[in-house]
């Protein structure tokens, strides 16, 4: 892939993370909140990747990047086991209507 | 051929993401989600991380799409006609205040797209100068780095991996 393409790449994960942004700003749903979040490290794993290309011998954003992945999995699991523990609690996930602490 | 190849997954990307933020039933943003990481595994493959290609299926694709999708069938709402419930949206004729501006939020992230993009356009990346790899696979120099360079970080993930996983089993346990 020649430098131009990287260039792409890079414009590709802006717009990814411009919308993982977006996405955890607007909804009100706990879970749609979370996959924001994913697509946002998505996009920085994109960026680490497209210049790990120019890294051959130590690859460093490739494994950052694996870095990146496995701790994205173990935050998905905490986050969705405190969304059920939430939503046993007030029988919501609407993020607007959870305004108390204790209930 | 390859550029019309990586120009559709860039589409299957962006359409996947728009689709997450555009919809606004959570099962089909799940699934749009779904073609959103899977475009991301495509452009690792044209970014020659292969091994990382393969990594990102099986860990988002496999393991934390298939969580996202249990976290929405386990706290989805059963139709209710209940009036004595105590949540807002659940309550026939509830009113509910106005008060949140989602454009707002599209807005930010617009403002943050064209920020980002004025400056990669005018930046000059002096590593992409760099001789590219001509390597046919990856894994094996990520084999050897995890093994001297990130040792450490390679240990203390594997105790994170474990205690994310005590503690998501104690958070999901009822009457914690």
């Amino acid at each position: 892939m020649n430098p131009s393409l990287s260039t792409t790449l890079l414009f590709v994960a802006a717009a990814l993370f411009s919308i993982g942004l977006a996405v955890v700003v607007t909804k009100r749903h706990a879970v749609v909140v979370l996959m924001g979040i994913e697509l946002m490290f998505n996009a920085v794993n994109l960026n680490l990747v497209a210049f790990s290309q120019y890294d051959p011998s130590r690859l460093q954003g490739q494994v950052f990047s694996l870095f990146v992945m496995i701790v994205a999995a173990a935050e998905a699991a905490v986050a969705l086991a405190l969304i059920i523990q939430v939503y046993r609690h007030f029988r919501t996930v609407n993020l607007d209507e959870l305004t108390n602490l204790k209930q | 051929m390859l550029q019309i190849a990586f120009f559709a997954f860039i589409a299957l990307t962006l359409i996947g993401a728009l689709t997450v933020l555009l919809t606004r039933n959570v099962l089909y943003s799940a699934y749009a989600l779904l073609l959103a990481l899977l475009g991301v595994a495509a452009l690792f493959v044209f970014a020659g991380a292969d091994f990382l290609a393969v990594s990102q299926i099986i860990i988002y694709v496999g393991g934390v799409l298939v969580l996202v999708l249990f976290g929405v069938m386990l706290t989805s709402k059963p139709a209710t006609t209940d009036t004595s419930t105590t949540v807002a949206s659940e309550r026939p004729n509830a009113v509910l205040t106005e008060s949140r501006r989602s454009w707002l939020g599209v807005l930010l992230a617009g403002c943050l797209f064209l920020g980002l993009s004025r400056l990669l356009s005018s930046a000059h990346f002096t590593l992409f100068d760099q001789p590219m790899s001509t390597a046919p696979t990856t894994i094996d120099t990520i084999g050897k780095q995890l093994m001297t360079e990130y040792l450490v970080p390679f240990e203390v993930i594997s105790i994170l991996l474990l205690v994310a996983l005590v503690g998501a089993g104690y958070l999901a346990k009822r009457n914690v």
